[in-house]
């Protein structure tokens, strides 16, 4: 009558498991949401470690005003459908300096992303911050523990991090410091798009195929969200070729390469992901600006 | 390149496929061994094995290999693994890394552990969540010191399943005899530790033999390859349902009124709805009415999942609880024997409190000087006054509080604890309880009808304890019969505690050290309470020297019921009197840790009474405290 547990319902609990014992030690928490896939599970997540009661914490979006639209659109929805407050942060000073892919480079993910989330952790007094990254997803994630200590400059220092045994997670800090805990740390992509198939979750509708306005830029295949805006800052209108694509990760829609599919459904699209021959990262163009140890460093400054 | 997935059944029936990875199990494992056993390398051939690895890590793998890698113009797989930028420059693995893959039956998580004797606290991180252990040996050099410690290092964490991989068999000529010779080696050093069995394989993570095919390379194997292997051993998860059922309470789900669910993650057993439980400590108890989730109340739950359960009554039960099956509970107690890692720079301190985080519970604890540590290159037992960075010892450890526990080898969630510094909040420890050493769990609070105040409400007063310090001859003792004699006249209900006189019976056994006037003063704080209990005034005439242990018996007193009277008498006014020739005797020697002379006396920084005999007689001091004492009593006079 009771099957074993399989490795989604383990994973599931495990998070579950750090979710309740971030509610149960932390001050202040907060839930980063960034309206992605992995955002979506988290969300999830936490709506079922929680029930009957909506998760005790607010959703925070670290906003670069760069996003696509459709995920502006999904982000109050599903906090509504959630019961959770959402906070926006926009740094003021990348809003007022007009900070953009095209013009400042390395400089956007900078100002808006790192800058911006310390801004807002600080502004907020949030202690712990609940972030979905997965240890599949890139090199110096994969060392990174499930409760990952910060110290009161937001700094990440990887030498130097607690031993993290079985399931106890040591979530003291002293007033300034404050821990990023990831409880999907153990999930992969598949994974997280099982889960999503079988929970029924609503994703933004960019992860399916749909033909779409695109451009080609330095090599890539983006997708025009927002003709008006790309002209101004590209100083030219880009030449707009209709393909059917979409996206397998989801960030600033001028940093966010397109990938040419005609995967319209879930299965359409975990199958694709599964027979793929690059990885869920290559499309995105931060992890490579600085070379090959530029995830790490991003992440001893403070980047989520 | 062979491959774990089925890429057909993807492309032509990507439902089957899903169905098929949807009831995956999970199978978490480690890898360890010493530097260059080629650890990272297998995992490289793992996850490239397994199709993990896509075109553009390839490529960019490719261009590492050439640049930095240390196979020449073939690809180092290690590169994929090692992370850390760090790491990269030196080229070892210095923090434990996490990987993934799966295969047609199985998902795995792989942790990475790092070779190097510092680092053995990521090797204990790695394996306390692992189902197994491979054992790396380099075949060309056989079992060596570190294949030991991590060894004894995984059986100490109760990894069951080891699996003794003989790596690098292609630079030994896939050489039977050599493989052989290894494998006995092993099983000698395995049987002394305790390791009652283990799977040996030969492989070569470089060339790919025995991983996923038997290898032509050596006929002579005939076991199972070890990706076959890793597929079918069985899981930790699934016997932990046969154990009694316990659900540590992490966190109380009160959205209103109507409605209070106690969620945790099922630890061991199983659970239904209608089920009896117990909640410990307090031992109350009451059943399982709803198993709550999101997509519906479930019948029941099992080991792993995590969930909300409520119970027919309404009673106390809040984070740090354990629900459990009635009939079979685990017990509570406050002193224990356990095996220590230690994990800091900082080396163990006996006797200083760190906090114990043992499943939801968070107390005070205190760690006696080790019984002994182990060598764990040799496992002899050493004697050792402290644990420092890497040590692995036994200690006995003591809660402030009673923790709800199950020997770690009994279940691992009740018994594993870490231990955090007060003052950095570093996890400087971790720990395995062996055992109880009191038998606290026998010994219950008696649950008394009549109560500390109906004792005190007979005999008509509020029960307090005067607690006089001063040097030896001072004239507390003179004092305290005083004022004894005085609340006598009044009618009240007292009884004095004389520090001679209890050296005389209780703390015969006692001397003069600082431990043993810690041990004198804890004792009779025990006793004054007690006696308080029992409604009565109680004064108590001992030099108490130490500031510390005087606030201990504070502590243990209820808010206003312990005053402090200082008799102040200057040690050359003490020494003058010298009422019993001590001081003569100390200054010429003949008495050792006398206090004023060769031991300290703290004075009281803010006492509730404060006397200065230079000033004052016996008789206008007693007066004076009486006055004081009634003065706060006055409310019952």
């Amino acid at each position: 009558m009771l099957h074993n547990l399989t490795h989604l319902e383990r994973l599931e609990a495990e998070s579950i498991h750090v979710m309740r014992e971030v509610v149960s030690e932390a001050d202040k928490p907060v839930m980063l949401y960034s309206v992605g896939k992995d955002s979506a599970v988290m969300l999830h997540l936490a709506r079922k470690a929680f029930y009957p009661s909506p998760p005790p914490f607010p959703l925070l979006h670290v906003d670069t005003t760069w996003k696509f639209r459709a995920m502006y659109e999904l982000r109050e929805k599903a906090a509504r459908d959630a019961g959770m407050e959402l906070l926006v942060w926009q740094n003021p000073e990348a809003l007022e300096r007009g900070i953009n892919p095209f013009d400042h480079g390395p400089l956007h993910t900078d100002m808006w992303k790192t800058e911006g989330l310390k801004q807002a952790l600080d502004h907020y007094g949030f202690d712990v911050a609940f972030g979905g990254a997965r240890r599949d997803e890139e090199k110096s994630r994969a060392k990174e523990r499930v409760f990952s200590f910060r110290s009161a400059n937001h700094r990440w220092d990887p030498k130097n991090q607690r031993p993290e045994l079985w399931n106890l997670y040591n979530a003291r800090k002293a007033k300034g410091e404050s821990i990023r805990v990831f409880p999907i740390s153990n999930w992969t992509e598949l994974d997280i798009w099982q889960y999503i198939q079988l929970n029924q979750i609503e994703i933004v509708p960019l992860y399916f195929s749909a033909p779409r306005p695109t451009f080609e830029y330095q090599g890539g295949l983006f997708m025009a969200d927002d003709m008006e805006r790309l002209e101004r800052v590209m100083g030219r209108r880009p030449e707009i070729v209709e393909r059917s694509i979409r996206f397998r990760t989801l960030g600033c829609f001028p940093l966010t390469g397109a990938v040419e599919s005609e995967a319209t459904t879930l299965n359409d699209v975990i199958r694709e992901m599964l027979l793929t021959t690059s990885s869920e990262r290559q499309g995105r163009v931060i992890d490579k600006d600085g070379g090959d140890a530029s995830m790490e460093k991003k992440k001893q400054e403070g980047y989520f | 390149m062979s491959s774990y997935q089925t890429d057909a059944l993807i492309s032509e029936d990507i439902d089957a496929y899903l169905e098929q990875h949807q009831h995956k199990s999970l199978l978490r494992f480690i890898t360890c061994g010493s530097v260059d056993d080629g650890k990272s390398t297998l995992i490289g051939r793992l996850l490239y094995d397994s199709k993990m690895i896509f075109e553009d890590q390839l490529a960019a793998l490719e261009a590492d290999s050439k640049r930095v890698g240390t196979q020449g113009q073939d690809i180092d797989f290690a590169l994929l693994v090692d992370g850390l930028a760090a790491e990269r420059e030196q080229g070892i693995t210095i923090d434990v890394a996490y990987r993934f893959f799966t295969t047609e039956k199985r998902k795995f998580i792989v942790a990475d552990t790092p070779g190097h004797e510092q680092y053995t606290r990521n090797m204990v991180t790695g394996a306390s969540t692992a189902d197994l252990a491979i054992i790396l040996i380099d075949a060309r050099k056989g079992v060596l010191t570190q294949t030991k410690r991590h060894s004894y290092l995984a059986h100490l964490i109760g990894i069951r399943n080891i699996v003794l991989a003989v790596n690098k068999m292609d630079l030994v000529d896939y050489d039977v005899l050599r493989y052989d010779h290894i494998v006995e080696d092993y099983r000698c050093f395995a049987r002394d530790i305790g390791i009652a069995d283990f799977t040996a394989i030969p492989i070569s993570g470089f060339k790919g033999d025995n991983i996923t095919t038997l290898s032509p390379n050596t006929p002579w194997y005939t076991g199972k390859t070890l990706i076959e292997h890793l597929e079918n051993v069985q899981l930790d998860v699934t016997s932990d349902r046969q154990k009694p059922f316990r659900l540590p309470v992490q966190w109380v789900n009160r959205p209103n009124l109507d409605f209070r669910g106690f969620a945790g993650q099922i630890i061991s057993g199983v659970v239904g709805v209608g089920d009896a439980v117990r909640i410990l400590p307090s031992g109350k108890t009451s059943a399982v009415s709803r198993i709550v989730t999101l997509d519906g109340d479930l019948d029941m739950a099992v080991a792993g999942q995590s969930v909300t359960i409520c119970l027919t009554d309404e009673i106390d039960c809040s984070r740090g609880d354990v629900i459990a099956a009635s009939e079979n509970p685990p017990q509570a107690a406050d002193q224990f024997e356990s095996n220590l890692v230690w994990m800091a720079e900082d080396a163990m301190i006996p006797g200083r409190a760190y906090w114990l985080k043992l499943a939801t519970q968070t107390v005070s604890a205190t760690i006696q000087p080790p019984k002994y540590q182990v060598n764990v290159n040799t496992m002899e037992h050493l004697a050792a006054k402290t644990l420092d960075l890497n040590a692995i010892g036994v200690a006995e450890i003591t809660t402030d509080r009673a923790i709800v526990f199950e020997p770690y080898a009994d279940n691992r969630a009740l018994g594993g604890f870490i231990l955090i510094d007060k003052l950095t909040n570093a996890t400087v420890a971790a720990g395995m309880l062996n055992f109880s050493l009191r038998r606290a769990q026998n010994v219950h609070w008696q649950a008394i009808d009549i109560s500390r105040e109906a004792h005190a409400q007979q005999k008509g007063q509020s029960p307090k304890l005067l607690w006089f310090t001063g040097l030896s001859g001072s004239g507390k003792s003179t004092i305290a019969n005083l004022v004894e004699k005085k609340l006598y006249a009044l009618g009240r209900h007292s009884f004095l505690l004389d520090g001679d006189n209890v050296r005389h019976g209780l703390n015969k056994d006692l001397g003069f050290t600082d431990t043993d006037r810690i041990e004198n003063i804890r004792r009779v704080g025990e006793v004054a309470k007690l006696m308080t209990d029992a409604g009565l005034i109680v004064l108590t005439a001992f030099i108490s020297p130490f500031r510390a242990e005087r606030d201990m018996v504070r502590a243990m007193m209820p808010v206003g019921e312990f005053l402090e009277i200082f008799i102040d008498t200057p040690l050359e006014e003490a020494e003058r009197r010298d009422v019993k020739g001590l001081y003569k005797k100390a200054r010429s020697g003949a008495l050792k840790n006398f206090t004023g002379i060769d031991s300290p006396y703290e004075a009281p920084e803010m006492p509730e009474i404060h006397v200065d005999t230079t000033r004052m007689s016996p008789e206008d001091a007693a007066e004076l405290i009486v006055e004081q004492v009634v003065g706060i009593w006055s409310p019952d006079l």
